[in-house]
């Protein structure tokens, strides 16, 4: 049996791992599209930010991990599917078959239609290479406009900031984080920017980024409805979207990502799909959803790997979550936060403190919650979510005072059973 | 044979000795907010119930790191975190459905209950033995186990 995995992310590996686990005997192969050794974007942040080395961002840190276990490695990138024949075809290279394969190409960075975003200088922040190049152009002192506060955009502020950089985020939202963060918080992590010497333009496009020729900057970037802002480095951060590039003529089928069934399997049989690029169910909504977040790439890659194997496993869909460090300020947002048709929602603000809470219920039951400042016993608001505890008499406690969170966990789950 | 803190609500009388051996034993100082071990009260009914992680087998938070900072201790079964891999991105505390590891805002890391190499501050400090460290199977799976099974979506669809 030979399994190939594309992409050497969090999915991926998790993958090719849990395959030579469960069947020692297989063919293994791991494709990977970048010069590097499987490594982790979520710890990009914190290579800029000069906290770890690049080898700090390793997925694995026995450099002979992959090797140990059989695996296969290939760096290329994959240019096509045929998915009747069963075989890949690679950048200048022969075509590869396969028995199982399972597409964890991740997702790629957006690139607005705006001119001037293919030079030197203007960067996303998705690659190890991304990163060095920031490193290169983030001078103390220089000019830096950051393209969008969205997860990204906030989680390298620090380190822009940290490098002694002027600041500059042009964010096209009403608010920062607008798909994981809610009017009120969103703006109090503007204001909270503002207040670190970060200038904050929200409702604000850039409409084209050119050469600087009369200041002392290398770019002009002209922008709607402020005035032109100079930038030494424009760091391009508007979102990203699934890396189906290569599928297109392939016949899977494909919405946002590729779309899977419930044991991640796309609608050709022995094709699976895990991690940003799979679109499987948000199990709040009961909706096809892209959640392109590290622990859903963890989770979908094992138990895709275990379906792959013959090891019948239902993945029963994965949730919104995510945690966000924006010059210090801690944020979270989970599941259907914005509130569900015919649900209960409550608060608690305390604005100067920059320390709020909100939870959404449908029923007697927590399906969505934000916090602000909050770093005891965050999780649990994932279990209740998830377990779908019925809270009984605490949902009006919680009514009365969201923060109670973990009191009602216990109580609901632990006193009374 | 491998044992697992024990915890029997009914017999806490909420003095938070706990709390302060583990803050002493891990922080070096008697502080109860640096604990790692909660002992929640409930007033109205009478009860406290301590609450700390159940180093549990499907381990969200080691599955959940992208730095390979969080580890098994063979000898005693707990998840460790390595404070030299930690980036203190904080997706380990989203990921785990228990809330028991948290962001340290003062170290840039995450902290949870490590069972003190297998010789827990906690249990030996307790008076009512509340907190007890036993053999794994003894324990018959108390309440936090339940509810991990039937949170845990992964060892339910392994099942």
């Amino acid at each position: 049996m030979r399994y190939v995995v594309i992409g050497a992310g969090p999915a991926g590996v998790t993958a090719v791992e849990t395959l030579r686990v469960e069947d020692p005997q297989g063919e293994v192969i791991l494709i990977g599209g970048e010069p590097e050794p499987a490594y982790s974007r979520m710890a990009i942040p914190y290579l800029l930010s000069n906290k770890i080395e690049e080898q700090g961002t390793y997925l694995r840190h026995d450099a002979a991990h992959l090797e140990k276990l059989g695996v296969q490695q290939i760096q290329n990138r994959v240019t096509g599917l045929d998915a009747m024949a069963k075989q890949l075809s690679l950048e200048g290279a022969d075509s590869i078959s396969f028995d199982r394969l399972l597409v964890a190409t991740g997702s790629n960075p957006v690139k607005p239609p705006i001119s001037g975003l293919d030079q030197p200088g203007v960067h996303h922040c998705w690659t190890l290479e991304d990163a060095r190049n920031i490193i290169k152009y983030a001078e103390p002192r220089s000019s830096v406009v950051l393209m969008g506060a969205g997860f990204i955009g906030c989680i390298i502020m620090e380190a822009l900031v940290a490098r002694g950089v002027k600041l500059t985020v042009v964010e096209m939202g009403d608010r920062m984080v607008p798909r994981m963060m809610d009017q009120v918080s969103g703006n109090l992590i503007k204001q909270w920017c503002i207040d670190k010497g970060v200038t904050v333009h929200t409702s604000t496009r850039v409409l084209g980024v050119e050469a600087n020729s009369s200041g002392t900057t290398r770019f002009l970037l002209n922008c709607d409805p402020v005035d032109p802002i100079e930038a030494d480095l424009v760091v391009v951060a508007a979102g990203v979207k699934p890396a189906t590039g290569f599928l297109q003529q392939s016949g899977l089928n494909l919405a946002q990502g590729v779309v899977v069934n419930e044991f991640l399997e796309s609608s050709v049989p022995g094709i699976y799909a895990a991690g940003d690029v799979c679109e499987g169910v948000d199990w709040g909504t009961g909706e096809q959803a892209v959640h392109a977040i590290q622990p859903v790439a963890a989770e979908t890659g094992r138990i895709a790997a275990l379906n792959m194997v013959g090891k019948v496993t239902a993945y029963p869909g994965s949730m919104a979550m995510n945690v966000l460090d924006t010059l210090g300020l801690i944020s979270v947002s989970y599941g259907q936060w914005m509130g569900v048709g015919g649900g209960d929602e409550t608060h608690l603000l305390d604005e100067s403190a920059y320390r709020y809470i909100k939870l959404q219920f449908e029923a007697d039951r927590l399906v969505g919650a934000i916090t602000l400042g909050m770093t005891e016993h965050v999780g649990v608001l994932r279990g209740l979510i998830q377990s779908r505890v019925s809270l009984g008499k605490w949902k009006s406690i919680l009514m009365q005072d969201p923060t109670r969170v973990m009191e009602a966990y216990l109580g609901a789950t632990h006193l009374n059973s | 044979m491998q044992r697992s803190l024990y915890i029997s609500p009914d017999k806490c009388t909420g003095c938070l000795q706990c709390e302060m051996a583990c803050s002493y034993e891990h922080e070096g100082n008697f502080n109860p907010a640096k604990s790692r071990i909660k002992v929640f009260s409930f007033h109205t009914e009478g009860r406290f119930v301590p609450y700390t992680c159940t180093q549990c087998a499907e381990a969200w938070c080691k599955s959940a790191c992208p730095t390979e900072a969080i580890t098994l201790d063979v000898a005693t079964g707990a998840k460790m975190v390595n404070d030299g891999l930690c980036v203190g991105c904080k997706v380990c505390t989203i990921a785990c459905p228990f809330g028991t590891i948290n962001y340290n805002t003062a170290t840039g890391k995450v902290t949870k209950c490590d069972l003190c190499g297998g010789d827990p501050a906690c249990a030996k400090a307790c008076p009512t033995q509340a907190i007890t460290y036993i053999d794994a199977e003894g324990t018959g799976y108390d309440k936090m186990r339940s509810w991990a099974a039937r949170t845990d979506n992964q060892s339910a669809a392994q099942a």
